[in-house]
Formats: structure tokens, sequence, C-alpha cells
């Protein structure tokens, strides 16, 4: 058999990884979601918000589930598939990780159980602690994630011995230079990517005339975080994009198909594919200056062409070319819906049906599309790099053979995609379900309070057959 | 101090892998024992005694590789790739047992498929686990600090036995906590796996106990000859006391004192495995102390460690205790 090891290892690893950050996008806003409508239930003493929350809670546990199982499926990988990569800069990187572990892991798991099954054992005041502390958690969680990740696009703090990477300055290694735009940009996704998803099911109930108070509560709350954070996460990202010019100069040229500069303004190429035998694009649409303005924030400032780095480093164009585009053009549709969506609110004409509402139904996929496009242009502009300027990716490879890689990757694939198309199918149906308020009402003399809980969901469940 | 950093994380991951076999031990057992009722209200109980403590119990896991990793980064890329196969079933068996404990609530009234993924993932990945360690005790091929062997190395009757004895040491686990958590005909029935287990248990500790000597020149040698054989007489002897022990308390339907005999049992199996190991990551290869990462690697996350390990137990604790007592027929979180 002729298969690339390498290039199957990297097919894993990419998918397993981008299996893995759906959850996580979903969850940090989730739980911060949560957490806000329970501190609301215990601020206006008003049930309604407490059962919301309630709702959402059954959402999180599904996408949790998913989020960690996948989780510890990388963690692992780094050993099986890249051992040799686990050797070079375990003395950096795995420590990060162990932090994460002790410091976010715990944390999120072990009240995780008290938010979800705690609602009657402890009081509301420690069960909205408990939720606070999980969306903190995730925070957390991603903060050293994205360090590790930081210091592997632009690493400091190190020396190299004998092509072993050493610490030097543990700040430096946490903090290094890339890592504060990168944590900032994917918090602020993770709460965009919810916001549209809350947005989106507030929507669809508000056509279907179904829960309209949720539905109304949901439109409001979504819109008023959107408009804040779609305008905020382009100021980010701008800046995150100046930090890779000075940093990841090879990435850049990548992403924006800027094969040489002729002198003058850079333009920005808006439509064109890549072709990088011949070294330069075809079909090209470029806006004159907008490279320039946008990349230096300079009218004729110059960034450096792909033709000015070796071949053997420059990374894969035409996919960070489109994927770039997918996620800025998002972004910009993002930051559309979010202004439209006040400027009727503002004016008391939010809650009509007709376009605007049947767009806001639809926008739940939105925010996923973009984190992933954002990462499948940060990792594959690090390329050909796993560290860059340090190991490169095909040196970084376990010793093992194809075959072993190609079964687990076959099953990765089946396994991942029964588990992704039950628990989307398990969530929709949530959805469709709606909130059940805890009324008084149906009370059958309960041995405790919990199971008042448990048979009232069973007669919601019922009925909604 | 920098000397004896590679024993000391040695000891906090022996920790961890203890912490997680006992804790994950006892919900894998549980799902283990799934297949053995099949009233939806008796298995609504038994998923409902682990639900709020597998994702926490879980992370040990984590910590456990991802300690390994760095603290001993040369041995982790030596025994990951070794054990390659055994470990990626492992994985996607954890993988349906987990979002099972969700899935099977979402999925009601249609949940048989659920069932299956959480009693077949649990039993899998338990045997999964038994088999990366017999494969580990086995021995590895390396040549050159990296793994240098072919992709079923690991198997050997040896490791199948340990995944075998895995499986049930977990059932144990799972049967006296279960006796311990829940109530009704189900008490009784657990009572009644338990002692089946026990001594299924007691038989897979006989034969790894005599095979391994008998096998490992190395292993012989630590545990025969003078004066190890003093010092360590009392394992053997505290395992058949604490066998005794747990099967009489069950007999008088004793909550706690059985599942804390079985979490005995385990300690000492660990006990006597690291008394034979130590101080070998991958036997006859590499010791803690080739395989350690820089000591400043080390240090620094010891640090960590050591001011994080209590607020984390004590935070566990307190979960643990939140959703004590029993779980009655028909009471559900969902
Ligand atoms: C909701 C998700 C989302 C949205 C709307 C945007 N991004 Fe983004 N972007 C991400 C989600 C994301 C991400 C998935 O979170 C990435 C991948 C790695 C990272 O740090 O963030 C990312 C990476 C990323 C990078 C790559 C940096 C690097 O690899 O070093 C740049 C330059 C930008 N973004 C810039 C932008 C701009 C100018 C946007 C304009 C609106 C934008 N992003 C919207
Ligand atoms: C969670 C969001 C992430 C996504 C969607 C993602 C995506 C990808 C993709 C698409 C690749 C393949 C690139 C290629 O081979 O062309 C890759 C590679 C890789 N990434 Fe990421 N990545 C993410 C985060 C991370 C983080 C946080 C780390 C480390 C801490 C990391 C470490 C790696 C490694 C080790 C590889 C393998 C080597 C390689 O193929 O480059 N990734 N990732
Ligand atoms: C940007 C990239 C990533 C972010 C933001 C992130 C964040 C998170 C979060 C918030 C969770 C818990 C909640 C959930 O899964 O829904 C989680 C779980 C997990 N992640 Fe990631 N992750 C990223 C990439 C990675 C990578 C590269 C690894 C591999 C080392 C990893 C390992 C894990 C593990 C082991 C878990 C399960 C832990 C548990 O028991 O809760 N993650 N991650």
């Amino acid at each position: 058999m002729d298969l690339d090891p390498v290039l199957l290892a990297r097919i894993q690893f990419a998918f397993t990884i981008s299996f893995h950050i759906i959850f996580p996008a979903f969850t940090i806003g989730l739980s911060a979601w949560i957490a806000t409508l329970l501190g609301l239930s215990l601020w206006k003493r008003d049930p309604f918000y407490r059962d919301l929350a309630g709702f959402w809670t059954k959402i999180f546990a599904v996408s949790f589930a998913m989020g960690v199982v996948s989780g510890i499926v990388l963690t692992y990988q780094f050993g099986t598939n890249w051992s040799r990569f686990s050797l070079a800069v375990g003395n950096v990187v795995g420590p990060l990780i162990g932090y994460e572990v002790l410091t976010a892991f715990f944390l999120e798991a072990s009240f995780l159980g008290i938010m979800l099954f705690g609602r009657d054992r402890v009081s509301p005041g420690l069960h909205f602690a408990s939720a606070v502390i999980v969306a903190i958690g995730t925070v957390i969680s991603a903060f050293w994630i994205l360090s590790a990740n930081s210091w592997m696009q632009f690493p400091t703090g190190h020396e190299i011995r004998d092509g072993i990477a050493y610490p030097v300055d543990w700040m430096q290694v946490i903090f290094s230079p890339t890592f504060p735009w990168r944590f900032a940009h994917m918090v602020i996704a993770a709460y965009i990517t919810t916001g549209f998803v809350v947005l989106a099911v507030g929507a669809r109930w508000w056509l279907r005339g179904k829960h309209v108070r949720e539905a109304e509560t949901m439109l409001r709350m979504a819109l008023g975080i959107l408009v804040v954070l779609t305008p905020l996460q382009l100021v980010v990202g701008d800046f995150h994009g100046l930090n890779t010019l000075e940093h990841q100069p090879a990435k850049i040229a990548g992403l924006e198909a800027h094969w040489e500069n002729h002198g003058g303004s850079v333009p920005l190429v808006a439509f064109a594919i890549p072709d990088e035998t011949a070294e330069t694009n075809r079909f090209e649409l470029a806006i004159p200056y907008l490279g320039s303005l946008i990349l230096t924030h300079d009218l004729y400032g110059q960034i450096p062409g792909l033709k000015e780095f070796p071949r053997e480093n420059r990374p894969p164009v035409l996919p960070i070319f489109v994927s770039f585009r997918v996620m800025v053009g998002i972004g910009l549709l993002m930051i559309l819906l979010a202004v439209i969506g006040s400027v009727r609110w503002a004016r008391g004409r939010l809650f009509q049906p007709g376009v605007v509402m049947r767009v806001f139904a639809m926008t739940w996929p939105l925010g996923f599309v973009a984190v992933l496009a954002g990462w499948i242009t940060t990792e594959m502009g690090r390329q050909p790099w796993v560290v860059t300027g340090f190991l490169r990716t095909a040196d970084a490879m376990s010793p093992i053979g194809a075959t072993q890689i190609l079964v687990s990757l076959v099953l990765f694939v089946l396994v991942y995609a029964a588990i992704f198309v039950s628990g989307g199918y398990y969530i929709n149906r949530l959805l469709e379900k709606g909130p059940v308020p805890r009324g008084p009402d149906h009370d059958p003399r309960p041995l405790r309070p919990m199971s008042a809980a448990h048979d009232a969901g069973r007669v919601a469940l019922h009925a909604g057959e | 101090m920098e000397a004896n950093l590679p024993a000391i994380w040695a000891a906090l991951i022996g920790v961890s892998v203890v912490l997680y076999v006992i804790m994950d031990g006892f919900d894998l057992g549980v799902g283990i024992l799934f297949p053995f009722t099949r009233d939806e209200r008796e298995r609504d109980q038994m998923m409902n005694s682990v639900a709020p403590f597998w994702d926490g119990n879980e992370t040990w896991l984590v910590l456990g590789g991802g300690g390994l990793w760095v603290a001993f980064p040369a041995a982790y890329a030596i025994i990951m790739p070794a054990l390659y196969v055994p470990i990626i079933v492992m994985l996607l068996a954890l993988i349906f047992r987990g979002v099972a404990f969700e899935f099977r609530w979402a999925a009601k009234p249609d949940h048989s498929l659920w069932d299956i993924a959480f009693a077949g993932g649990s039993a899998v990945a338990a045997f999964a686990q038994g088999v990366v360690l017999g494969g580990l005790l086995n021995g590895i091929t390396v040549e050159n600090g990296a793994f240098a062997g072919g992709p079923f190395d690991w198997f050997s009757p040896f490791a199948i036995a340990c995944g075998l004895g895995l499986v049930a040491g977990y059932a144990l686990l799972g049967a006296t906590w279960l006796n311990m958590r829940v109530s009704g005909d189900l008490e009784v029935r657990a009572r009644r796996w338990a002692k089946t287990l026990l001594l299924v248990v007691l038989g897979f500790v006989l034969i790894v106990s005599v095979w391994t000597p008998l096998q490992y020149e190395r292993i012989a040698a630590r545990w025969f000859t003078w004066p190890n054989i003093l010092y360590l007489s009392p394992v053997p002897v505290l395992t058949a006391l604490l066998a005794a022990a747990v099967w009489t308390t069950l007999e008088k339907e004793r909550p706690f004192a059985p599942f804390a005999g079985s979490v005995g049992l385990f300690v000492l199996s660990f006990f006597g495995l690291a008394v034979s190991q130590f101080p070998y990551l991958v036997p006859d290869q590499l010791t803690v102390f080739d395989a350690a990462a820089a000591p400043e690697s080390q240090m620094f996350l010891l640090v960590g460690t050591l001011a994080l390990l209590p607020v984390i137990l004590g935070y566990t604790i307190f979960v643990y205790w939140t959703f004590r007592g029993r779980v009655r027929p028909g009471e559900g979180y969902h």
C-alpha cells in the first residue's frame, strides 16, 4: 500500500479536532447563557428564567457530552499519532495541557454534575454558582489550550537542545505573542456562535407561535449581545491579522493569495483561484489599496509576497484563501444581521412575521461554520510546520504504519458520524418540544421533589407525541 | 529535590491511575452489569446512580494520560504508538458510553440502542484498559528510544487475561456500588452479582500473581528474594483478609463495607503491580529516571498539582456528598 502515513495522520487530526471544536464553541457560550438565566431568575424571582435555563441545560448536557468524549481522543492522539511531537515539545506544551486538566477539566466536570442534576438537591444560589463555575471553567480551558496552540504558531520562551524544546521562561511560553488576540477572538467567537443559535431558536418558536414569551426573551437577549460582539469581533480579528502579519508573514501572504509586491499599494484579492504551480492567481478580482489598508492600516503599506518564501516553507494557498474568506464573509453578514435586528427592535418592530424573522430562524449554523473556517485558516496556514520554525509536520509523526492510521480514521469517521447525527437529532427534538414549565399542577405524591420533576418530564414527553 | 522529581511524578501518576481505576471503575462496572437486568426502571436507577459523577471520574484518565506526557514524554512517545490498537478501541468505547448518559434520556422511549452503547462501551473500554496494562507488562520493542514493533505486538494470552480480569474487577466495583446506592430488588440482586464477581476476580488475581513471576525473571526476583519476601508477604495475606471481609459484609447486607473492601482489593493489586514494575515505565527498557521530562517542566506542573489536587479532591467530595443516599426506583434527575 502506498498511502502516506503523514497525510493520513493529518487528516485524522484535522477531522477529530474539527469535530471537537464544534462543541466547545457552543458550550463555552451556552454555559454562560445558562448562568445568566439562572442569575436572572434569582434576581427577578421569576421561575420563568429558571425553567428556560432548565430547558437549555438539557441541550447543554447533550452537547457537552459530545465535547468531552471527543476531547479525550485528542489528548491521546498526541501520543498515538504524533509521538515525535510529544517528545520534542512535551517539556513545553505538556505542562500547559496539564494545567488545563487541573484548573479547568476537573472544575467543569465536577460542577457539571451539580448543574445538570442538582436543581433539587442544592439551593438555587449554589445551583447558580455551579453554572457560573462551569462557564468559567470552559473559558479557562480555552485559555490553556489556546496558549498551547499559540506557542506552536509562534514559539517563544524556550531553547532547543538536541532537537528537544526546553522551557526557559514560562511567562513567555504561556503568553506567547500571538496568544492574546487568538484567545480573545476565540472566546468571542464562541459567544457569537451560541448567540446565533439562541436567536435562531427564538425566531423559530416565535414564527410558530410556540413558547412566545420565551422566544421573545431569547430574541432580545441574543440580539443585545450580538450587536456588541459581532463588530467587536471584526476589530479583534483585524488586530489578530496584524499580529499574524508580524509573526507568521507566510500565512498572511497565503491567505491573501499575495504572490509578490509590485511597488505601490497592495490590493485586496476579493476573488481568485490561486495556482500554486504557476505562482499566480487565476480569475483574480482585486480591490486596489484595500489590502494595504486592512493589513497595515496604511494605504501604501507593503506585505511580504509568497515568492519571498522558499516553496517548502509556504502554506497551501487555496484552502486558506477560501476558508479565510468564508470566515470574514460570515463575520460581515453577522454584523449586518445583528444591526438590522437591533434597528427593528429600537423601532419596536422586531416582533413581526416576515423575511427578517425567517432569516433569523436559519442563522444557527453561521457561528459553527465561521469557527471551523477560522481554524482551518489558522492551522493550515501554519503548515508545513507543526511548531513554526522548529518542527515540521512530517517530522512529528509516530513511527507507525499507514494501515493502522487509516483503519482508526475510518472508525472515527463512522463513530463520529453516528454520534453527530444522533446528537443533532436529539437536540433538534428537544428544541421542537421546547421548555416545560414545572407547574405545581400535577403532583402524584412524590417520594422526593425530584421524582415530581421526573414524572412531569414523562407526562410532557407523552403529551408531546 | 530535583533528583527525586521523577519518583514523585511516578507516585502522582500512580495515584491518579488508582483514582481513575476506582472511580471510573465503578461507573464502568455499572455499565457492564447493565445487561443483567431487563427492567427499564432498574436500568434507570443504575444509570442515575452514576450519572452525576462519570465525567469527573473520567477526568482522572485525562490527568493520567496527560500526566504521563508531561512528566515522562519519552515513555509516552513509546507507549502510545505501541499500544495504538487497544487505546483507540478504548477511546471509541468511551465515546459510546459517555454520550449514552445523555442520549439514552433524550432518546426515550426508543432508547434500546443507547442501552447497548452504554453496556457495550463500558465493557469494551474496561477490556481495552486491561489489555493496555497487560501489553505494557509484556514489554515493548524499542530501538533508539522509539517504538519499533508492529501494531499487534501487544497481543498475548496474558494481555487478554488482564482484559477479562479488569472487566470482572470493574463489575465487582459496580456491583458493590449498587449495593450501596440503589434500593429494592436491584439492591438484592447487586449483592448476588458481587459475590459471584468476587470469586471471579480472586481467580484472576491468582492467575496474574502466578503468571507474572513465572514468566518474568525480574518480577520473581523482586518478590521471592530475601528480605523482600518478608516485607511483601503482607500483600497476599491482606488480599485474602479483604476478600473474606467483602464476602461476609455482603452476607450481612452492609451498604458501605463491601464497596470499601473492593476498593481495597484494587489498591492492593495495584500496589503489587507497582512493586513488580518500579522503577520501569517500559519494562526492561525505560525507567522513570530515563524518561523524565526536563526538571523545570516537572517542577512547574508539580507546584500546580500540589496546590490544586487538594482543591480538586475537596470539590469532588462535595459533589459526592451532594448526591449521597440511595436512588429509589422511579426516581430520576432528568
Ligand atoms: C464566530 C466565529 C468567527 C467570526 C465571525 C470571525 N472569526 Fe476570525 N477566527 C475564528 C472565528 C471567527 C476562530 C475559529 O476562532 C479563529 C481560528 C483561530 C483563532 O484564534 O480564531 C479565527 C482566526 C482568524 C484569523 C487567523 C489568525 C491566525 O491564524 O493567526 C484572522 C486573521 C481572523 N480570524 C480575522 C477575522 C476577521 C477580520 C473577522 C471579521 C469579521 C473574523 N475573523 C470573524
Ligand atoms: C479546536 C480548533 C482547531 C481546529 C479546527 C484545528 C484544525 C486543524 C487542522 C485542519 C489541521 C490540519 C492542518 C494540515 O495538516 O494541513 C490541524 C493540525 C494540527 N493541529 Fe490543529 N486545530 C485546532 C486547534 C488546535 C490546538 C488547540 C492544537 C494544540 C494544542 C492543535 C494542534 C494541531 C496539531 C498537533 C496538528 C497536527 C499536525 C498538522 O497536521 O499540522 N490544533 N489542526
Ligand atoms: C481551540 C481549541 C479548543 C478549545 C477552545 C477547547 C475547549 C474545551 C472545552 C470548553 C471543553 C469542555 C466542554 C466541552 O467539551 O464541551 C473541552 C473538553 C476537552 N478538550 Fe478541548 N478545546 C480545544 C481543543 C482541544 C485540544 C487540541 C485538545 C487536546 C489536547 C483538547 C482536549 C480536551 C479534552 C480532553 C476534553 C474533555 C475534558 C473533560 O472531561 O471535560 N481540546 N475542550
